[in-house]
């Protein structure tokens, strides 16, 4: 067991895999001399040299789509994104190309590609560089999106997805790359499609992920304090969705609150809404709630961009609703 | 090999290839004098294969057989044929929407490919593609693509993983002249250059982007010349002239394949069709005298009449030629009729591997 | 705010209910959660909370009454709070409905035709609930309208159902036996003479003894029983000799057990029910309905007269010692009149047993909707003939009734011939 950053851990996953199969190559801007915009290659143009480790163009649309036609004639490109912001220049490829190639062709041509990268906002980055998008990934099939919340999940999933024969989404946060955590010794593959309970309990079950885990965990300690015992789970692999786990514990609490930093409209929560609602009607003893990002493009100022997205005050006062329950005064 | 060059901007690529009058001007018959005469044969054939399958795909079209979109290669046989001659087995094309031409010269059975197009199980994508979605891995045709200059990306991706496992293939990558406008053209041509990937862009200038002639498309009609914005070997080449295409493709194919550089070639062909079976041949966007006029520049009538020139052909070999492709077409579609259609259960089987 | 005391609605089939007794009089004190008043419903006596505190301001309807479900009972207000819209004496008849409490100041009812449904809130008709508070409501046999809610709109929620399904455990609990309960009947008592009857007086030739409850409700249910039903009959004799053996051996082993022969016919009928699953059914109008449990109903005789019949669940799963504690529980229970509403309902065969009393054998009348009943006579000593010898035998004649519409005549007899085997050769419970 080692204590490592998130980006560190992906590192590791990157070179583990690398080392292993020389079908991998990573490609995106400033991976390789620059060690990665947010250190996240670090050293690994030294290691594995420049034929493996490309530094693009500003050609988001063109190395994509680059990753996709290599993809289907033998190599396993990990494309990074450095930040999911500027995925959308490349949608035509990730979703016209790498989602449906496997489907359009009968079968006969898959697309191992992982396309990585942090997204969601960091502070005061303003409207463009700020968006959480896994939503719109996650609506396509042929598609798995996958967002780890710690490095030992960061690891495990990076390892996995980048041994998924299909193409995998997988957004990073930069405000997680700095933080630490235990991650086992080994080949600690985690398998997609599987929730972590980050927090058992048996109040209300929270579902969150990515940096909102921290904001639901936040909370649930102080809810604990007031004799609440929240369940926070994290979903981890948002497409495939692990809907058993989700079902079980609000079969067991009866109640859930899913936070999320995306827009509120067809957002990633209102597809587990759904999910939970059909599958647990008759176990809901409260209407489920969401706290979700504003519905705005994310504002520069300090101050407004505060307003904008969940806190865990916020998350306490959805659960206090759920649960029927008058906050302890001094909250709101 | 050689890895990338971040920031090199030699131009001694575009030397060894460059000009307007490359290659120089020669006759198809002249053309035809010097090339083996199996091969013309075969050159011929391949072109009639196109032509006859396409013309009996836009029969069935109008009698509702095969839906959606159907764009129809008549005209432009001679790049598809000429150029994939220069090919070898292991090499990979990519193409756009206007395929079927490209996966039959590449081999692609008749009879499958016309089951593709009416949606059957038998089809080459299992039904699932359709017209536009023709694919094959065994002869390492990687489709088919709907979206304009969605291909040529992924040309460049299968001319790194070439170079990158160091294998001998060349890819081709087909598209129109209204592709070069869009973006992914510009990002593709640029990592091909910076990279030196084996892969060749082969435009089928066809002058038409649907409704629109390239006068009103696009700031600079001689397409090849973009290339100097990526320091890239070009050159434009008649296609309608199939021996001339195949002459050109050979050369870049060379280069590909020894130099590890890609290609811009410009094909000024055109066709005689809508842009699909939902436009008209001929009508605002251009006229039905000028469709006639082009009539006569037909690649299989051109070099039908070099062929017999040269009496390497006569009446007897094009009627007997003639009836063989018709029979091959008609076999394909009489297979494509008794195909069933793909089980419902397909329709949820290679959304994700495993 | 005032906070009405209404008639609820005890069970599914209960339009009205008698006023049984007030446990607190007018100006007493009364909080949330309690008992303000018995009352009768057509199978059970139960007790009714008050939903909020204040005086007892007002009885409206006194000990003895019958009145429809939803009924306004009495009144608990603050002290000096207007009443007097809602005490204004009404016919039957032109009662109605009026909204719960909390839904805000209370208006003059209008004239309605009186309908047995329970009370509508303010929210016009609907009762709010979350689906786990449905689901919870049902599964205890409880009615949501009698349920206050407390989430938004007055939602009737998890904690609202435990609640009340708490203190009606404790409101048993704490219940002091009726006085004139008797002592169970005991089998097999040595007959006492009937004293002769005092000559009739002179006066009117008959009384009517008005239905209780509970008479009404086993009239309706079995006629409509027994007029669409196409009952048969099959009787069979057993001989209980074995079982007898069975009865004396466990007595032998553990004399506080006391297997009976009903406990031993109760275990083998669902011995034989498992082997015999068509007889464990129910005509569904449009399907036969096979049920995959089995549940057997107990026939038993209430004090003051009238039938009841709990039930034991899930007996395809239980040994004979435990349906035989199960039956005792629930027998007395039944005989006192303290059971559950989901304790006497769900049945999916019953057994009406009525050898205790001498009789030989009777037929029953099924109970909608099962497909079967068993009426079992008394085990008797007789002389019976045995390889062409005479000898004194233990013999009990069973009938079987049956739904032809589920069970036909051969299914029938089947079931009764596994039933006799198993009662003749009692190891097969041991399998």
């Amino acid at each position: 067991m080692s204590i490592l950053t998130y980006r560190e851990a992906l590192n590791q996953a990157m070179r583990e895999e690398m080392r292993r199969d020389e079908t991998i190559v990573l490609m995106g801007e400033e991976v390789g001399f620059y060690h990665g915009a947010y250190k996240v290659s670090k050293g690994m143009l030294e290691e594995f040299g420049p034929m493996r480790v490309l530094d693009t163009p500003i050609t988001e649309l063109g190395f994509t789509g680059l990753g996709v036609g290599a993809a289907m004639v033998g190599l396993r490109p990990i494309v990074e994104m450095m930040t999911f912001n500027f995925a959308l220049l490349a949608l035509d490829q990730i979703v016209n190309g790498a989602a449906k190639m496997l489907y359009m062709s009968g079968g006969q041509f898959p697309v191992p590609l992982v396309i990585r990268g942090p997204g969601g906002a960091a502070h005061q980055l303003a409207a463009q560089h700020s968006q959480a998008l896994e939503s719109w990934f996650c609506h396509v099939p042929g598609l798995k999106v996958v967002m780890p919340s710690t490095p030992a999940d960061a690891k495990g999933l990076l390892k996995t997805a980048i041994r998924d024969d299909n193409p995998v989404i997988f957004i990073e946060s930069e405000v997680l790359y700095g933080t630490r955590g235990e991650v086992p010794e080994g080949e600690c593959l985690i398998p997609l499609g599987v929730a972590d309970i980050k927090r058992r309990g048996k109040d209300v079950t929270l579902i969150a992920h990515s940096k909102m885990v921290f904001v639901a965990l936040e909370a649930a300690a102080d809810l604990e304090r007031e004799g609440v015992d929240v369940e926070v789970i994290d979903p981890r692999t948002l497409r495939p969705l692990d809907t058993v786990t989700l079902v079980q514990s609000v079969k067991k609490t009866n109640r859930a609150v899913i936070v999320e930093e995306g827009w509120p409209f067809c957002g990633v929560g209102a597809q587990i809404v759904d999910v939970l609602q059909f599958r647990a009607f008759d176990y809901l003893d409260a209407p489920i709630l969401r706290v979700t990002g504003a519905d705005v493009p994310t504002p520069y100022a300090k101050n407004l961009e505060h307003l904008a997205f969940p806190d865990k005050q916020h998350v306490k006062d959805a659960v206090n609703k759920v649960l029927y329950r008058r906050p302890v005064s001094g909250d709101k | 090999m050689q890895p990338s060059d971040v920031g090199s901007n030699t131009a001694n690529l575009t030397e060894l290839f460059c000009g307007p009058d490359h290659p120089p001007a020669q006759t198809l018959e002249e053309r035809a004098r010097r090339e083996d005469p199996a091969l013309l044969k075969t050159l011929l054939e391949q072109m009639l294969l196109i032509r006859r399958f396409e013309e009996k795909a836009a029969e069935l079209y109008t009698l509702g057989k095969i839906g959606g979109f159907c764009h129809l290669y008549i005209g432009q046989e001679a790049v598809a044929v000429g150029a994939i001659s220069t090919l070898e087995p292991d090499d990979y094309i990519l193409a756009s929407y206007r395929e079927h031409g490209h996966a039959l010269v590449r081999g692609m059975d008749p009879g499958e490919v016309m089951a593709e197009l009416c949606g059957k199980q038998s089809g080459v994508s299992k039904g699932k593609g359709g017209s536009m979605h023709l694919f094959d891995k065994r002869r390492h045709f990687l489709g088919g693509h709907a979206i304009v200059g969605g291909q040529i990306p992924l040309a460049v991706g299968a001319a790194f993983a070439s170079k990158y496992l160091k294998q001998p293939r060349v890819t081709f990558c087909f598209f129109g002249e209204a592709a070069v406008n869009i973006g992914s053209f510009h990002e593709s041509l640029n990592l091909a250059a910076l990279w030196k990937l084996p892969v060749v862009f082969i435009c089928e200038n066809n002058r038409f982007g649907m409704g629109t002639p390239i006068e009103r498309a696009s700031s600079l009609y001689d397409l090849s010349q973009k290339a100097c914005a990526y320091n890239m070997a070009r050159t434009w080449v008649d296609g309608m002239d199939v021996l001339a295409v195949r002459e050109v493709l050979k050369e870049a194919v060379e280069r590909a394949r020894k130099a590890s550089a890609p290609t811009l070639i410009e094909a000024r062909t055109y066709r005689f069709m809508g842009h699909s079976m939902s436009d008209p041949a001929h009508g605002h966007y251009r006229t039905k005298s000028e469709v006639e006029e082009q009539r006569h520049h037909d690649p299989i009538k051109t070099l039908t009449a070099a062929l017999e020139t040269i009496a390497l052909i006569d009446s007897e070999f094009l009627e007997e030629l003639d009836q063989k492709i018709r029979d091959i077409v008609e076999e394909a579609v009489a297979f494509a009729e008794r195909s069933p259609e793909p089980e419902p259960q397909e329709l949820y089987t290679d959304i994700y591997v495993g | 705010m005032m906070v009405k005391v209404l008639m609820p609605k005890g069970s599914d089939t209960m339009t009205e209910g008698k006023v049984l007794k007030w446990l607190k009089k007018e100006g007493d004190q009364v909080s949330t959660g309690e008992s303000v008043v018995e009352i009768e419903t057509d199978k059970v006596d139960m007790e009714v909370e008050a939903m909020g505190s204040g005086v007892l301001r007002k009885i409206l309807v006194q000990a003895g009454k019958v009145v429809p479900v939803g009924e306004l009972l009495a009144l608990v207000a603050k002290p000096d709070e207007d009443i007097s819209s809602l005490v204004i004496p009404q016919s039957r008849a032109a009662t109605d409905a009026a909204p719960v409490p909390h839904a805000g100041p209370a208006h003059a009812p209008t004239s309605r035709g009186a309908t047995p449904s329970a009370h509508e809130p303010a929210n016009g008709g609907r009762v709010l609930a979350s689906p786990l508070a449905r689901r919870m409501a049902q599964e205890m046999g409880l009615d949501l309208n009698r349920i206050a809610g407390s989430g938004p709109a007055g939602r009737i929620v998890r904690q609202d159902v435990e609640r009340v399904a708490a203190l009606a455990v404790e409101a048993r609990a704490a219940r002091v036996p009726e006085a004139g309960s008797a002592a169970a009947h005991t089998p097999a008592a040595a007959p006492t003479l009937p004293r002769r009857p005092a000559p009739a007086p002179t006066g009117p030739e008959f009384y009517d003894e008005p239905l209780s409850s509970m008479r009404k409700v086993i009239a309706t249910r079995l006629v409509q029983s027994k007029a669409p039903v196409p009952h048969f009959y099959l009787t069979i004799e057993v001989d209980m000799g074995r079982a007898k053996e069975l009865r004396e051996s466990a007595k032998a082993l553990n004399p506080e057990l006391s297997l009976s022969y009903n406990d031993i016919i109760l275990k083998a009928c669902a011995a034989a029910l498992q082997l015999h699953p068509q007889v464990n059914a129910s005509f569904q109008g449009e399907a036969v309905r096979y049920y995959r449990r089995i549940h057997l109903g107990v026939a038993v005789a209430v004090e003051e007269g009238g039938l009841i019949t709990p039930v034991i669940r899930n007996c395809e799963g239980k040994s004979l010692q435990e349906i035989s504690r199960e039956a005792k529980d629930l027998i007395a229970r039944a005989r006192s009149r303290k059971l559950n509403p989901d304790e006497y309902t769900g049945a999916t065969f019953s057994l009406s047993n009525l050898g205790m009393m001498g009789i030989e054998e009777f037929s029953a009348v099924i109970n909608p909707p099962e497909g079967a009943i068993l009426a079992v006579g008394a085990v008797a000593e007789k002389p019976v003939v045995v390889k062409g010898q005479v000898e004194v035998g233990f013999r009990c004649r069973m009938t079987l009734s049956c739904d032809h519409r589920v069970v036909d005549g051969a299914t029938g007899a089947k079931f009764l011939q596994t039933l006799k085997q198993i009662l003749e050769n009692p190891v097969y419970l041991a399998f």
